[in-house]
């Protein structure tokens, strides 16, 4: 590597939208804070707006930031090491999302073996059971809680099953749409492309059933013991991926249709290709931790 | 493309110089900036937290309940300790970070400048949040800094919200600084810079970057959790619902005890370039070095339930525990041994950076040591939660984790603004830091082992009077700092003799070698051979 061709690296100039982000996730941390309390205490208060304020000030800055993005990219600014940049950025990104779900299902581990089975008396801990809840009996599902809360344990056929499928089929589908963005097979890619979008919606949209059903239906909500609360926080945190992966198919969609991307120049469809088949991996180990065993 | 890519570089070559008004601030992508932005922002956090320091020392000053009502009391140390480890050391050794990696490795800048200056600009809005809820009805988070469930979920007041969305968007900030901190090291390094070749400071920062991204999204994780267990029914931490108390304790430790490495390792890079410098000697045992900061990042992930000996474990648990936080004396000790082994027969010079650098080098291992001592669980029984704790973190935090930044600002200082810092006030700064800080920390050993607890406003009357000769060190300490508050203006109004490019006589590396001083505001735009 000696004087050979070096192309610049290159350092954007000042840009307003950091700081815009930085205003919008303000307004968002005090909008969600105060909503919280309003909602948790039915008190009447301002969170709820600060909360719409500072989302839809993170919407302008994402969508200006993205567009001198995607002009710098186009002219040609970008070097293969700036790609590098981005990419290992993405790597790392979608690593700390896998340490975040990794909190919630080590909390799910927890509760299943070694919680609940104390509260029934396991290992060294009969007295525990004995004077905290004498009648309680450690199972999972856990769906009669030491409190005395009851609930169904959902099972993992029917609409979760129907979910699976759906979510690793458009996994498959969205790795065609990447083989047809490097052929050239802009048919190919958009088709692929539009049918990952569609799987990704009604894969949301049946998640929603799932929990209108848990709650109209079979008693299970936050509110019924860990079993619950795991649930529901790991299959909404989920959900919400799957929210935003869609949205940035999307968002990919149009950029195709404008005639966006070549074969050696698309890092934006692979990150969003990348956090799509992550959320897809995670749906598997919730499918299999949550829903089946 | 790339003659694409060459056109387009020249419309950029302009501007050389830094553009000027507050926009510059706001708006900037530039390293350097956001460096200085980082570290004003921690001092300016410290001397806050210290502030709040200074109420704790006051109130305990004698026995009694005379000065704040418990509650404050108790606002004082959450706060207190949260400021201080999110709002003064992480984001002071981020801002090192920035000014210093890509100076160190030949790049031109961060790798991801854009994001770089969103991660900064979060934390202010983060710690106004976290200070505006002390003036909530009700008071602000009170539940000390390790936010313990069910003290932060089943008797904490509103402002919980508030700490938790604000802990949230720290988060944010630290995860895009380390993804930059680890990208900029991966991809943008000069050529020739292997990885054998990177300065130390550059390599524990890698390290520690890579701790950060795997335990903030755990410390996201378990926030949340408690946000939904104190708001939303819940039960993660309730045992009527199946949940259990001490769950939190495992995913917070699981993030706090790495939190922990984040704040040493790059403070042991630092030492790590100051002192082969003023011994005119190369770092003895670099690879070791390296080797050992990964094992202890390592190791760190495997010894959290160290924290909770007391909580009612297994006993097996407790063993496992204590002998893999013992294991960590090993890679520590072989840093420890490094550094005094490059000293050994070198030709030392007594800098103020130097200085520094030895009082680290001693106060840290004496937080060591009293780290060795709680790590024995069946004596930890003792210790747990008394005043024996707090020296020990204070030791490792304050004459570790503070005395290094110090350290690094006096040795990098002249680089960055050209001149010389005054020295005759950093000579008062330095010798009335070390005497105050161990009137401050080394009596708490005593009361401690003793059995005074930590976070309450009274004592015992047999505690009076190292409580005031703590409380004085205390008071001698934040004083101390003022000090460093007049060096750093007159500082930074580049006051002072202009220094040499190298500025310090046995200082190696890219950015004493190949940068003139003060350091322009773009460096290395065409990567430096590194031979």
């Amino acid at each position: 590597m000696t004087e050979q061709a070096y192309e610049k690296y290159y350092v954007p100039d000042e840009s307003p939208w950091p700081f815009v982000g930085a205003v919008a996730l303000f307004l968002i941390a005090v909008g969600a804070g105060n909503f919280v309390i309003e909602v948790s205490k039915d008190k009447e208060g301002y969170g709820g707006w600060i909360l719409t304020a500072g989302l839809l000030v993170l919407l302008v800055m994402l969508i200006g930031w993205f567009k001198d993005q995607i002009e710098e990219s186009r002219t040609g600014l970008h070097s293969n090491q700036l790609g590098g940049s981005y990419r290992q950025g993405m790597s790392w990104f979608i690593f700390s999302e896998v340490m975040f779900f990794a909190a919630f299902f080590g909390a799910l581990y927890y509760a299943r073996t070694i919680s609940i089975p104390w509260l029934g008396g396991a290992s060294n801990n009969a007295m525990t059971n004995e004077v905290l809840w004498p009648t309680f009996e450690a199972a999972w599902p856990l769906i009669s809680t030491p409190g005395g809360e009851t609930t169904e344990a959902m099972g993992w056929y029917g609409l979760p099953l129907a979910n699976t499928i759906i979510l690793l089929l458009s996994s498959v589908t969205c790795h065609f749409a990447h083989v047809g963005l490097e052929q050239e097979n802009r048919k190919k890619l958009t088709w692929m492309l539009g049918i990952t979008i569609l799987f990704g919606i009604v894969f949301l949209f049946l998640q929603v059933e799932e929990y209108i059903h848990a709650y109209t239906q079979m008693g299970l909500t936050l509110e019924s013991g860990v079993y619950g609360s795991t649930f529901f926080m790991l299959t909404g945190f989920h959900g919400m991926h799957v929210t935003l992966g869609t949205i940035m198919l999307i968002v990919m969609f149009f950029r195709v249709l404008k005639g966006h991307f070549t074969p050696d120049n698309h890092f934006a469809f692979q990150a969003t290709s990348w956090y799509w088949h992550f959320v897809d991996v995670v749906w598997v180990m919730l499918f299999f931790f949550v829903y089946i065993l | 493309m790339s003659t694409v890519a060459e056109h387009s570089h020249d419309d950029h070559d302009h501007h050389h110089h830094a553009p000027s008004g507050i926009k510059r601030w706001l708006y900037t992508t530039n390293h350097k900036d956001i460096g200085t932005l980082y570290l004003w922002f921690a001092f300016i956090m410290f001397l806050t937290g210290g502030a709040m320091a200074m109420v704790i020392r006051a109130e305990l000053f004698q026995p009694g309940l005379q000065i704040v009502d418990p509650n404050f009391f108790n606002q004082m140390t959450t706060v207190h300790g949260l400021i201080m480890v999110f709002g003064a050391v992480m984001p002071a050794f981020t801002g090192l970070a920035n000014w210093l990696v890509p100076m160190m490795i030949g790049a031109p800048d961060m790798a991801l400048p854009r994001m770089n200056n969103w991660s900064f600009w979060i934390l202010p809005f983060a710690f106004l949040i976290l200070l505006s809820s002390l003036f909530l009805e009700g008071g602000g988070p009170n539940f000390g800094w390790t936010f313990y469930a069910p003290l932060s979920t089943t008797y904490s007041n509103d402002s919980t919200a508030l700490f938790v969305f604000s802990v949230h968007i720290m988060g944010i900030s630290s995860i895009m600084g380390a993804i930059n901190v680890i990208v900029t090291i991966f991809n943008m390094r000069a050529p020739g810079m292997n990885w054998m070749k990177m300065p130390l400071f550059v390599w524990t920062w890698l390290i520690t970057a890579f701790l950060l991204i795997a335990v903030m999204p755990v410390l996201a994780g378990v926030v949340t959790m408690l946000l939904t267990d104190k708001f939303f029914g819940t039960s993660f931490f309730d045992a009527a619902g199946g949940g259990d108390p001490v769950l939190f304790q495992h995913v917070f430790w699981f993030f706090g005890h790495p939190e922990v490495y984040i704040m040493i390792l790059p403070a042991f890079g630092i030492i790590s370039q100051i002192v082969p410098t003023f011994s005119r000697k190369p770092l003895f045992g670099y690879a070791s070095m390296v080797y050992a900061t990964a094992s202890i990042a390592l190791l760190s992930f495997v010894v959290w339930a160290h924290h909770m000996f007391t909580t009612g474990m297994p006993v097996a648990t407790e063993l496992f525990f204590m002998f893999a936080t013992m294991l960590i004396s090993v890679p520590t000790g072989v840093k420890v041994f490094n550094w005094v082994a490059t000293m050994w027969r070198g030709s030392i010079t007594f800098e103020i950076p130097m200085m520094f650098a030895i009082a680290f080098i001693v106060l840290f291992t004496l937080g060591g040591f009293s780290g060795l001592m709680l790590a024995i669980t069946p004596v930890d029984f003792q210790y747990h939660d008394t005043y024996f704790v707090v020296a020990h973190f204070h030791y490792v935090l304050v004459t570790g984790a503070i005395f290094s930044i110090m350290a690094a600002v006096y040795y990098w200082l002249p680089k960055w603004t050209g001149k010389m810092f005054d020295i005759t006030l950093a000579k008062w700064h330095f010798w009335c830091s070390l005497i105050s800080v161990n009137l401050l920390f080394f009596p708490m050993h005593f009361v401690g082992l003793a059995g005074m607890p930590r976070r309450i406003p009274d004592y015992a009357l047999q505690f009076a009077d190292f409580n005031k000769w703590i409380s004085i060190g205390g008071f001698a300490f934040g004083l101390s700092q003022l000090i460093f508050l007049a060096l750093l203006i007159k500082a930074c109004k580049k006051e002072g003799e202009p220094v040499s490019d190298r500025v310090w006589e046995g200082a190696e590396g890219l950015e004493w070698e190949q940068l003139p001083s003060p350091a322009p505001y773009h460096t290395f735009e065409t990567p430096p051979v590194v031979k």
